[in-house]
């Protein structure tokens, strides 16, 4: 593409997903689901970036939207430069290669008729990536990448584990040689002894073919070990983002540290000195979020300000940006 | 401390046509009166087997609880028809449990009124009046606001977290002397995972009942458990103090999982994840020695030619069954 030595990989700007509630025979429009409800931020090259939040907070329609798997309701996804939010499935099309998905369930995500080779090369036949005659060698290469063996090409998934699947479909995802990997959950179904090989797997991809990757999860421990960056998003708003280090250190939204410390970490001795801030009640419907502050509904520090004003994501130095009035 | 329940070598096997299923072999562990234990491993290692085959709510056939014991005040429970009269006096109200799943462990026809009710009615012998009495006190107690108009409700009325809520205020509605949690919050998200955890702790405290918390996240039993128990292939491999656990992991598949386990402020620049090697094992015909000996980087020639070792102690309270014993430095 035109501008791939551009430092950003993807620049996000106000992006809003917005999905109609019907209602009645003629299915008459009544309201709105905010999924996601203004978001903006950037990935630079070689970047992971983490994006957290409790279901139903809006991260995965933000992936799709990013895959123009949805058309957003309005904003920029700004990829290499070019915005596509508003592009033609045609004019998509050879942008498609260069950013794919890896999915939570490596149980529905792959085809069970097909063959294991067909599916993880079934995105270089779409973009004419391979002559006919090279399709075996490039799919064993493929397949040593993500610690396959190759000669189980020919089998169906059903005869894989999880974590074999899972990294089947991370060749899928790496066929095409994309730039950005949008990873869906991509351990979340997985047993807990497989799921530090396919975090170390991707850390590993990142190094050799230097990918950028957006990786959505709940679990912020596994998010904070593979992420540069961590963005907490709340009913379909980011309220904080800063470096994953510092995110853990100095956390400053409220429903922040509240995330961090429900965490139990595996170290009795540490957990009985920590502070647990316990959130009352549950996170409010999208289709009639809280005015104001999304949060505020919930926050132990919520003024007047905070029910009748949005607050915007400011920066409060080193990346560390936070929608909050009160810190 | 008194003993309250004495499980020991407990086995459960199921007869599949694809060949035997030791899903629990040998499982032994004690509860004390007023204890938090937990019991941790990986999924199909027959964490909720051994649970179930205490309640004796194995399925038969395919199922079959083969040996062992299991000693509750002074009477060994597997003596007891699964189906007989005793068994149900103590099922719900001497050993109560809660499930993983709460919307397909609540009947979704009957509304939540009947369904506390019902074991109140059972068990305490209360009047209908009564028994809703307790019932709306119970829902208040687990946080359930509205509780008098919402006991009318049917479950699809609450959201997963009020539905494992429900299910706690079931669970406690007899006075419990043991409480059964298995999984109870691998299905909400993580501030409503510490929401109902407090809530359980909480609440154990207030009814004085001893809690098994069944997980296979090692933060849970960190924070709440005093000693735990990790299972791996049907067997406790390792019990003990949970500082001593965390702290000085002696068995190869503990320190493994502690190993592979990204934790709260670690990031790949300061930690890189350790992965075990292989595969959980698959319980069809398992080899008579150690199920994890394949995984294993600690593994000597023995390991293969003797029978999976019993469990040992190295140290107070705490016990490993391996014959190796990696000392952590």
């Amino acid at each position: 593409m035109e501008a791939l030595h551009d430092d950003n990989v993807l620049d996000v700007r106000n992006l809003k997903m917005y999905f109609p509630i019907t209602k009645g025979l003629l299915r008459r429009k009544v309201g709105d689901i905010k999924a996601v409800d203004d978001v903006s931020f950037m990935i630079k090259k070689h970047e992971t970036l983490g994006l957290v939040g409790e279901s139903g907070c809006g991260k995965t329609t933000t992936g799709r939207c990013i895959l123009r798997l949805y058309r957003p309701t309005s904003g920029d996804i700004v990829f290499h430069g070019r915005d596509i939010s508003k592009l033609s499935d045609h004019d998509l099309r050879p942008i498609r290669r260069h950013m794919s998905a890896i999915f939570q369930d490596p149980y529905g995500s792959l085809n069970p008729r097909q063959s294991a080779g067909t599916i993880a090369g079934l995105p270089l036949k779409i973009h004419h990536m391979v002559e006919k005659r090279d399709f075996n060698d490039k799919i064993a290469a493929l397949f040593k990448m993500v610690g396959l063996n190759p000669s189980m090409m020919d089998r169906v998934p059903h005869e894989f584990s999880g974590g074999q699947r899972q990294r089947l479909g991370i060749a899928r995802a790496i066929a095409c040689q994309p730039s950005l990997i949008i990873c869906d959950e991509p351990i979340s179904a997985l047993d807990v002894s497989i799921q530090a090989q396919i975090i170390n797997l991707l850390e590993e991809l990142q190094e050799t073919i230097g990918l950028t990757y957006l990786f959505i999860a709940h679990d912020l421990s596994v998010v904070q070990h593979i992420s540069n960056r961590v963005a907490v998003m709340y009913l379909g708003r980011i309220v904080e983002v800063a470096s994953s280090q510092e995110l853990y250190a100095a956390p400053l939204h409220p429903y922040t540290r509240a995330l961090l410390s429900a965490i139990p970490i595996a170290n009795p001795v540490l957990e009985k000195k920590r502070r647990r801030i316990v959130l009352k009640g549950e996170v409010p419907s999208p289709a009639h979020p809280p005015t104001g502050c999304h949060f505020h509904s919930r926050c132990e520090l919520a003024t007047a300000d905070c029910r009748e004003q949005r607050p915007p994501l400011r920066d409060v130095g080193r990346g560390h940006e936070v929608a909050c009035f009160k810190v | 401390m008194t003993v309250l329940l004495n499980v020991e070598n407990l086995k459960t096997h199921f007869y599949t046509y694809r060949g035997l299923v030791k899903a629990v072999d040998g499982f032994s562990c004690h509860l004390n009166e007023g204890e938090i234990i937990g019991l941790v491993g990986e999924s199909g290692c027959g964490k909720s087997v051994s649970m179930l085959s205490i309640m004796q709510l194995i399925s038969s056939p395919p199922g079959q609880i083969v040996g062992g014991s299991v000693i509750f005040e002074g009477q060994d429970l597997l003596k007891y028809k699964a189906k007989g009269e005793e068994m149900s006096s103590i099922r719900g109200g001497k050993i109560a449990m809660i499930f993983q799943e709460p919307m397909t462990s609540l009947n979704p026809v009957l509304s939540i009124r009947r369904q506390i009710t019902e074991g109140l009615e059972l068990h305490l012998n209360m009047n209908p009046q009564s028994a809703k009495d307790r019932a709306i006190s119970l829902l208040n107690m687990v946080g359930i606001s509205d509780a008098e108009t919402r006991i009318n409700d049917y479950p699809h009325q609450f959201s997963g977290g009020m539905r494992q809520r429900v299910m706690i205020a079931i669970a406690l509605s007899c006075n419990p002397k043991i409480l059964i949690a298995d999984e109870p919050t691998t299905a909400v998200d993580v501030t409503t995972q510490a929401q109902l955890l407090e809530l359980m702790q909480e609440m154990v405290v207030h009814f004085n009942t001893s809690l098994i918390i069944v997980t296979h996240n090692l933060g849970v039993v960190a924070r709440y458990a005093e000693r735990i128990y990790v299972m791996y292939s049907g067997r406790i491999i390792e019990s003990g103090l949970s500082e001593d656990i965390f702290a000085h992991p002696r068995h190869p598949y503990t320190i493994g999982l502690l190993n592979c386990v990204p934790q709260l402020g670690e990031t790949r620049a300061n930690r890189k994840l350790v992965p075990i090697a292989g595969l959980p094992p698959n319980l069809i015909n398992m080899p008579p020695y150690c199920a994890f000996f394949p995984r294993c980087p600690h593994r000597i020639d023995k390991c293969r030619r003797e029978p999976w070792p019993e469990l040992r102690p190295v140290g107070d309270q705490h016990y490993i069954s391996c014959f190796v014993d990696v000392q952590e430095k």
